[in-house]
Order: structure tokens, then C-alpha cells, then sequence
């Protein structure tokens, strides 16, 4: 035993030292470089004025805020398409899960051939698609559809009412003389960006719930149907509280790809922080500072959403215990 | 008594009321919207590659001539025209091992012997330079060969790498357990995109002074890492699943900590998982779109490449996604009925044993 917890020491120790060997030789390589090609390094740039426009922004930003606030700004446009594209997703998610399982055939068939279409064509074409249908097969602003009232979708986006304006509580659109005038707008690239991301992770999110229900015992339903409980009864009280113990773990998995699916707003011109980030990159060279960057705040955010489920997963229990 | 049509319609459209409204709803929404699709798709569509007509239709039908005119830059993206045929060749070779693979027309030795011979191929011919077959370097490779090779040899090389990441995760070692769960939740924790970076800006400064690796490598680098870390997990899994018993029967055995694992864990830990990697060969598949957005023409980007900036076709872009997605669609869902087959296959065998 002695000697096997020695020879164990021994190879870490080798491990460890070859882990160095290898870092200092990558770090010397990568100094050597970068003195040549005269590439400075450090995080100073944060501080130093962002010197590029962003297209749109949830936090007030000119060029002339420093890079940090740019970078801080596309982690908010981050946010701000992902939390929506989560709640719209987990929506039409559960309701597709649910049709998949009806007796229905044709809903059962719609379903599937819903989850199957989206779940096998890669996202970024998706992405893309909808970007073109919005600036290039949507009319005019001057001829915009209207799909409610003072609600109106065109190649510049999606007006609707928002509040605050000069009438007091709700800003309302209405039509211009070119333009739409009044509301906020969804831009064209949020619209494709919120659309891509909800109806893609739909398709995943309703494999989830469907998997978690039927993986509740068939014996439960025959057992509550038995009991005289309806069919809105037997999802809500036995099948409901039982299938999300194992639906909230692999749930979050999916919230969490959505956000990081968001990072492909750079190949349609949302700026999301990789779009920033990637932008910073241009201008100021600093690659490994920004790429660093991103990582970092990606992983926080997977730290932060795998103890959200952690804890979410605990109050399932207790609620399942009680229900 | 024989189940009639009735019974049929009524136990799977009009079970009740909710559901015989349904159906109902359905049917409904189908008149509505299928004409209108169908004129669109074909009836109203235009296939001869004139954007003439195709315009003069005004998206009241599709035009699939953009198919037909642009169909050899989709494919092939920037290869040279007069050498196509070399692309065509090696996807066909590329496509013949995987499916011999997967459907067990050969034999393993064969098999192997198959696959030696159409990776080297496959390269040899793309790159060309020898048996007077003029060099294209790998910048000018693009469309369906490139998606096809990315995703093959990303798949191929990321498997030994999360085996070996997958078996330090249960080393006796602290510190190299530690390594590769560090690896793996990093990897997993970031968006594909960022390793993509990573591979396009970083690699060139972090690599000595003369050695310059091509962009595609690097790209394959980013996409075997990223891969290898999801993967490693998945091996890991089936390695749990091995019961414990089984490493007890080899030691009783008499068998190394090797010999076991080789014999008795593996098999049985790797054939469990062929489902879930089957899963994350569809996942990488279509996350080969992604390089792309570094600059690489691979299917959608030699979409791009083919209308994007022509004036003339490229109100018709539509129709190019709706073609590459079906190309996309196909691949992967060959690859998740595959998968669905083997899952089922094993499940069987189980009940027998």
C-alpha cells in the first residue's frame, strides 16, 4: 500500500511538472510573439473609449463609453433576447411534449413532425433564415402589416406599444407618412434572433417534457383514472408533480444552450456580447483578453443556472413530497 | 371481432370531444394553408435557372432555378470549377465508408481497411499535387466536402480523445481527475463560437515562430475539443452504468486493471453509449455550420458565398436555405433513425439475455 500511494505521488508530481513545463513553454512562445508582432497585452483597454457604434442597446452606450461598458452593454442585449426566448420556448416546448402524448393522431403527428424538422437542421441556418424572411420578404415600413392593432410588422421590425410616449401611460404606434411613428421596435435582428432560438429550443424542450412524463409509471395514470380523477386532474395532481423531478435538470441543460445559442447573433448582426466582444477584439488586438472574456462570463453563467437547478430541483421534491 | 375503419378513426381522431375538436381544427387549418403551400412549393414554382421568370413570379411561387443555377458553388464552394469532379469523388468515397460503416456491409477488417483507405483518399484528392493532379489548398476547399470532413474527422478524433479524458476522470490521481473535470465543465460551460476564436485568432500567437497551421486544422482542432469534452461525459455515463460486480468478476479473475477494462468494462461501457454518441454526432454535424462565422466556406457558408452578394439571385436566398437544410435534414435524421435502431436492437437483445 505504501508503495502505491508513493508511485502515485510520484507520477503527480511528473503530471505537475510537465503541466508547468508546457505552460511556461506556451507562455514563452506566445510573449516571443507578440513582441514581434508588436502586440501588447492586458485588460487596460476596458477603461479606454469603445470607439464603434451598437446597433441597439437595453443600456444607454456611445462610442465614447469605454470598452467595459460596450462589453457590459452586449451582456445586457445578451439577456434581453435570451430570458424571453426561455420563457417562449418552455411554452410552446411543454405544449408540443404535451400533443406529442395526446390520443389525437394528427396532433400527435404535427408534433413530431414539428420536433423533427427543427431539432435536424443546424440553428445557424435557422438564424438566417428568418433574418432574410424579416429585411427581405417583409414589406416596407411604408406598406408595414398590421397583426393587431397599433401593432405593425415590417422589414424594420416589429412596432408595438410600449410605455411612456407624450400621450402619458402607453406610447402607441401608428402609421407615418414612411414610417412608423411612436411604440418601441423590435429590431429585425432580435426578431430573428428571438424566433430562431424559441422555436429551435422548443423542439428540444418538447422531447424533454414528453421523456419526463412518460417516464412517470403507467400505473399512475390507470391507478388516478381509477380514482374517478379527470384527465386535467390526473396531469395537474399525479403525472405534473411526479415528471418534473426529472424534467427540471435536463429543463435548465436547455435554458442554458439557449443562451449560449445567443453567441450566433454575430453571424446576423445582433450585438450580443460576442458580437461586442468580437468587435473589441478588431479594434484593439487584445484576442486573448477577449476571448477570455466571454469565457469567463459564460461560465458564470452555467455556475449560476446549475445551482438555480440544484435548487430548483430540491423545491420539485418537497412540492412533489406534499402534493 | 375485426376492428373497422370506424373504430379506427374513432379511437385515434374522435376519442372525445376535445379531441374530435381537434381534429376538426386541424383539418380545418390544413385546407386553409396547404393550397397556397403547394402553389408555392410547386405549382406556381420555377425550375429552369432563369432569374427572369423567377422574378416575374414574385415569390408567389418558389424559385427553385437558383437551385439549378447556383447548385456547384453550394456544393463545392470555392473549389475550382474544372476540378469538381474531385470534391464529387471524395464525398462519394467519404459517404460509401460511413454508410458500409453503419449499415455492416464489411466486416471489421475490411471495414478498417475501407476506412484507412478513404480518409487519406479523400484528402489526397482534395488537395491534389500528385499523379498530375494540380494542389488546391485547403483556403479554396468549401461546401458539403468541407461540412463532411469537419464533422467525420471531428467525430473520429474527438472519440480516443474523451476514452482518455473520460478514463482520467476516474484515475486514482487527484490531480489528473481534476485536469480533465476542469476541461470538461470549462468546455462545456462556453459557446462553440468562442472555442472557434480560440482556434482562428489564438492558436496562431500561442504556436512557435514558423510553424503556420492552416486555418482548417486549427477549425478541426476547435471542433475535436469542444466535441471530445460533451462525448467525454457521455463515455463517462456508461462507464458508471459498467455494475460493480463486473470489476470484482475480472480481479476474481485474474485480470490487470488493463486486461479488465479492455475485456470486460469497455465493451460493455461503450456499447451502452452508442445511442447518446450517435446524439452527439448529429450535434456536431450541424455545429460544423458555425466555422462560418470564422470565414469558412463550408454548406452554408458557400450558401452565403453563392447569392449573398448577387444582385441578380439573391432575393431568391430562401430557397437556398430551404435546399441546404434539406441536405442538412437528411444527414441528420439517417443519423437519429440509425441511432433510434441501435437503441432498440440493444433493448431486444437485453429482454433475450
Amino acid at each position: 500500500m505504501q508503495g502505491r500511494r508513493r508511485r502515485e505521488l510520484a507520477l503527480q508530481a511528473l503530471l505537475a511538472a510537465a503541466l508547468l513545463g508546457a505552460l511556461w513553454w506556451l507562455l514563452d512562445v506566445t510573449a516571443a510573439n507578440m513582441a514581434e508582432r508588436g502586440i501588447r497585452s492586458g485588460f487596460d483597454f476596458l477603461r479606454e473609449p469603445a470607439g464603434f457604434a451598437i446597433g441597439e442597446s437595453l443600456l444607454p452606450f456611445e462610442s465614447t463609453d469605454s470598452a467595459l461598458w460596450a462589453l457590459a452593454a452586449g451582456l445586457a442585449n445578451t439577456l434581453r433576447v435570451a430570458l424571453p426566448a426561455i420563457l417562449a420556448s418552455t411554452l410552446l416546448g411543454t405544449l408540443i411534449g404535451l400533443g406529442r402524448l395526446s390520443p389525437n393522431l394528427l396532433l400527435r403527428g404535427l408534433c413530431a413532425a414539428y420536433v423533427e424538422t427543427l431539432r435536424n437542421v443546424p440553428l445557424l441556418l435557422q438564424l438566417l433564415a428568418w433574418y432574410f424572411v424579416v429585411t427581405d420578404l417583409l414589406p416596407l415600413a411604408s406598406e408595414a402589416l398590421q397583426l393587431a392593432p397599433h401593432v405593425f410588422l415590417s422589414k424594420s421590425g416589429l412596432a408595438i406599444p410600449w410605455l411612456g410616449g407624450d400621450s402619458g401611460v402607453l406610447d402607441l404606434p401608428l402609421r407615418g407618412e414612411i414610417n412608423i411613428v411612436g411604440g418601441a421596435t423590435l429590431t429585425p435582428e432580435f426578431l430573428a434572433l428571438f424566433l430562431g432560438l424559441s422555436l429551435y429550443t422548443a423542439a428540444y424542450i418538447a422531447e424533454t417534457v414528453r421523456a419526463g412524463i412518460q417516464a412517470v409509471p403507467r400505473g399512475q395514470s390507470d391507478a388516478a383514472l381509477a380514482l374517478g380523477l379527470t384527465r386535467v386532474q390526473l396531469f395537474r395532481l399525479v403525472l405534473l408533480p411526479q415528471a418534473l423531478r426529472s424534467i427540471i435538470p435536463p429543463l435548465t441543460n436547455q435554458h442554458l444552450s439557449l443562451t449560449k445559442n445567443a453567441s450566433l447573433a454575430v453571424a446576423i448582426g445582433y450585438p450580443d456580447l460576442v458580437s461586442v466582444a468580437n468587435t473589441t477584439l478588431n479594434q484593439t488586438g487584445r484576442a486573448a483578453e477577449c476571448i477570455a472574456l466571454i469565457m469567463a462570463v459564460y461560465l458564470i453563467l452555467s455556475l449560476l443556472t446549475a445551482w438555480l437547478s440544484a435548487w430548483l430541483e430540491r423545491r420539485s421534491g418537497r412540492w412533489a413530497e406534499r402534493a | 371481432m375485426k376492428p373497422t375503419l370506424l373504430d379506427w378513426l374513432r379511437r385515434n381522431l374522435f376519442s372525445d370531444a376535445f379531441s374530435s375538436l381537434t381534429t376538426l381544427a386541424l383539418l380545418a387549418a390544413a385546407l386553409w394553408w396547404l393550397p397556397g403551400l403547394v402553389d408555392w412549393l410547386l405549382l406556381q414554382a420555377r425550375f429552369r435557372p432563369d432569374a427572369a421568370a423567377c422574378a416575374a413570379v414574385n415569390h408567389a411561387g418558389a424559385c427553385w432555378g437558383v437551385v439549378a443555377e447556383k447548385y456547384r458553388i453550394i456544393l463545392f464552394g470555392r473549389y475550382p470549377y474544372e476540378e469538381q469532379w474531385r470534391p464529387l469523388l471524395a464525398t462519394a468515397l467519404l459517404l460509401t465508408a460511413i454508410l458500409a460503416g453503419s449499415l455492416r456491409l464489411l466486416s471489421r477488417g475490411p471495414l478498417l481497411a475501407a476506412w484507412t483507405l478513404a480518409l487519406p483518399g479523400f484528402l489526397l484528392l482534395m488537395g491534389g499535387g500528385w499523379f498530375g493532379l494540380s494542389p488546391v489548398g485547403s483556403d479554396q476547399w468549401g461546401g458539403l466536402p468541407l461540412t463532411l470532413l469537419l464533422a467525420t474527422l471531428g467525430m473520429l478524433l474527438a472519440l480516443p480523445l474523451a476514452l482518455l479524458v473520460a478514463l482520467g476522470r476516474q484515475s486514482s490521481l487527484p490531480l489528473l481527475r481534476g485536469l480533465c473535470r476542469i476541461y470538461v465543465e470549462l468546455v462545456r460551460g462556453v459557446p462553440l463560437i468562442s472555442v472557434l476564436f480560440l482556434a482562428s485568432f489564438l492558436f496562431p500567437i500561442i504556436l512557435p515562430q514558423g510553424t503556420s497551421v492552416d486555418v482548417l486544422l486549427r477549425v478541426q482542432a476547435g471542433i475535436v475539443l469542444f466535441a471530445a469534452a460533451y462525448l467525454s461525459e457521455t463515455i463517462r455515463g456508461g462507464l458508471q452504468g459498467v455494475p460493480a460486480g463486473q470489476h470484482d468478476a475480472a480481479a476474481a479473475l485474474g485480470l490487470g486493471r488493463w486486461q479488465a477494462l479492455r475485456w470486460i468494462i469497455l465493451p460493455q461501457a461503450l456499447r451502452a453509449v452508442v445511442p447518446s454518441m450517435m446524439n452527439s454526432a448529429v450535434s456536431i454535424f450541424k455545429d460544423t455550420s458555425l466555422v462560418t462565422v470564422v470565414s469558412m466556406y463550408e454548406l452554408t457558408g458557400a450558401l452565403s458565398l453563392a447569392l449573398a452578394g448577387d444582385a441578380e439571385w439573391r432575393s431568391f436566398q430562401l430557397e437556398g436555405y430551404l435546399f441546404i437544410g434539406l441536405i442538412y435534414w437528411i444527414g441528420c435524421y439517417a443519423m437519429s433513425r440509425f441511432s433510434r435502431g441501435l437503441e432498440q436492437a440493444g433493448s431486444n437483445a437485453r429482454a433475450m439475455a
